[in-house]
């Protein structure tokens, strides 16, 4: 289970863009959190996944309250996490291929080993092939970098998901083929997730269940 | 009725370091009405957005053109860097962005933005500026209350409006909305474009280029729909969006995978624009394909395609 517990968060004490939020999200469940664009839903996707550290209140992973907050979080709370954002260029080092983008999580945590046999087969499933994996960000498209972004947040095989607004620069196919892999990665391995977006139609679809922005925060 | 814009085989390549090249827009030819809205589709790379910029020539150095873009008797696409600048944007094209924060300058309020696109394209001096702002701003309903806000104090909708007045100003007879609604929500999308449609009036043009399918069954009247620098399909939106639906198989597809509808996606990715192939480029993801496809298909009857998908509702011709 994935809990925000009474969390208010922001960028400026005096002015919380969220206050006292509580969302739970029962493990290998999918909830879907709609609201306008720039309405502060970014951020409670960032504090969820323990990039953000709240201004007060509680985020508890799987009866585990987090102990810390971007890289001071503890390893084993900080690989639960998949996250992909709305930009792909904003979140991949120029520099980088797309198959050292994919490995990156795994370098991190001191398994750089394992990306040979592993993330091959990951670009696959996202539907990268061998002459596409070998590319840097600048040599693809905006769709086929946040296929590689989404293979980055599985490459760890994280328990849970937090995916914001992943597709609102994609087209429809695109759409709906990333969000096939995310489902059924969560088929295989039961990982749970929180998919943030403005579009409502497309969060019905794929999600167990959505909830509005405004009822979260009562319309802070 | 002669149309205001006339895109007549329209080529863009770049030339790329090595020799290669990068085929954007490959024979593109259509009209467009007065009082039409023109919606032009498909996913990013497609080559929609260099054809934006080469009809308001702002496309690259290493840019190189075929065919024309006739905008009243002016071939936008050999016109001077000074005609354009002077007399075509703002003037005969104007420009709805896609990130109207990022087009409205941000250290300047929204009023001084209005009032100096009056003074350069309408001729209008103090002081009749400041009412003619306010006239602009109400025009794309921006509310005259928030005039002397600056673009970070606007929220996403109010700042696509200030863009949208500023695209307003010089009258121009074709409107060129490129992505107009990306990252906002559906009631703001909704609201954007039907602006944007009521704009339109009965004497512009609107050519809106989108991926938003949504966005462009709202207010399109007309659909082309772009894969691999091609128009692959241009037709009739009620007929497109409704039955009997798209005929070329790409178009269906992308139709399909709307979460509104099957949500499934087409298989595989677009060819590479430096290696398309000779025939039909949606050859390698296209279930219908055959031995004919291997030559490129001609756009007839508004597909591109050797095996269209037909009107069942259609009765057999005697
Ligand atoms: S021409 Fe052939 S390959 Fe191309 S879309 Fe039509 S049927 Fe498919």
């Amino acid at each position: 289970m994935l809990e925000l517990r009474s969390v208010t968060a922001g960028y400026d004490r005096a002015a919380p863009v969220m206050r006292g939020v509580d969302l739970t999200i029962a493990a290998g469940a999918s909830v879907g959190l709609l609201g306008p664009s720039g309405c502060g839903k970014s951020t409670l996707a960032r504090v969820a996944a323990l990039l953000h550290r709240p201004d007060a209140g509680q985020v508890v992973i799987d009866g585990q309250p987090a102990r810390g907050w971007r890289h001071r979080a503890p390893r084993e709370q900080r690989t639960a996490f998949g996250v992909v954002f709305q930009q792909p260029r904003l979140s991949a080092d120029p520099r980088l291929t797309l198959t050292d983008l994919i490995a990156e999580p795994l370098r991190a945590v001191g398994r750089a080993p394992e990306a040979a046999a592993v993330v091959p087969a990951l670009a696959a499933r996202v539907g990268l092939g061998k002459d596409l994996i070998g590319r840097r960000p600048h040599e693809v498209s905006d769709g086929q970098l946040q296929r590689a972004c989404l293979a980055r947040a599985l490459v760890l095989r994280p328990r849970w998901l937090i995916c914001d607004e992943m597709t609102a620069m994609l087209d429809a196919s695109t759409t709906a083929s990333l969000v096939h892999v995310v489902e059924e990665y969560r088929a295989e391995h039961g990982a749970g997730l929180l998919a943030v977006g403005h579009d409502r139609v497309l969060l019905e679809r794929w999600c167990d269940g959505t909830t509005h922005w405004d009822d979260l925060t009562g319309g802070l | 009725m002669k149309p205001v814009l006339s895109v007549q085989g329209l080529s863009v390549r770049f030339r790329m370091r090595g020799g290669s090249h990068v085929s954007a827009v490959t024979d593109v030819s259509f009209d467009l009405a007065a009082g039409e809205c023109l919606a032009l589709v498909g996913e990013s790379g497609c080559g929609k957005s260099v054809l934006a910029s080469a009809l308001l020539g702002l496309l690259p150095e290493n840019a190189e053109t075929a065919g024309s873009a006739l905008l009243g008797g002016l071939d936008l696409l050999t016109a001077d860097e000074r005609t354009l600048a002077r007399s075509v944007r703002g003037r005969r094209v104007g420009l709805v962005p896609q990130s109207p924060a990022a087009h409205l300058t941000p250290v300047r309020t929204v009023r001084s933005q209005l009032e100096e696109s009056l003074r350069e394209l309408a001729g209008v001096r103090k002081p009749a500026l400041r009412a003619a702002a306010e006239q602009a701003a109400e025009r794309a309903a921006f509310p005259a209350g928030h005039l002397d806000r600056y673009p970070h104090e606007l929220s996403g909708g109010l700042a696509q409006r200030a863009a949208t007045a500023l695209a307003l100003i010089g009258d121009a007879p074709l409107l060129l909305a490129d992505e107009p609604t990306t990252g906002l929500d559906r009631d703001l999308v909704d609201r954007t474009v039907d602006e944007l449609r009521r704009h339109v009036g009965d004497d512009r043009a609107l050519l809106l280029i989108t991926h938003d399918l949504a966005a462009a069954e709202r207010i399109a009247d007309r659909v082309a729909v772009m894969y691999a620098s091609r128009v692959v399909e241009l037709t009739d939106a009620p007929a497109f969006f409704g039955a009997p639906g798209p005929r070329h198989p790409y178009a269906r597809g992308l139709l399909d995978a709307l979460p509104e509808r099957e949500f499934t996606p087409i298989p595989g990715m677009p060819p590479e624009l430096t290696a398309l192939p000779a025939g039909c480029a949606f050859a390698a993801r296209c279930d219908r394909a055959d031995e004919a496809c291997a030559a490129l298909p001609g756009l007839v009857a508004g597909a591109a395609c050797h095996h269209p998908h037909v009107n069942v509702l259609e009765s057999p011709r005697a």
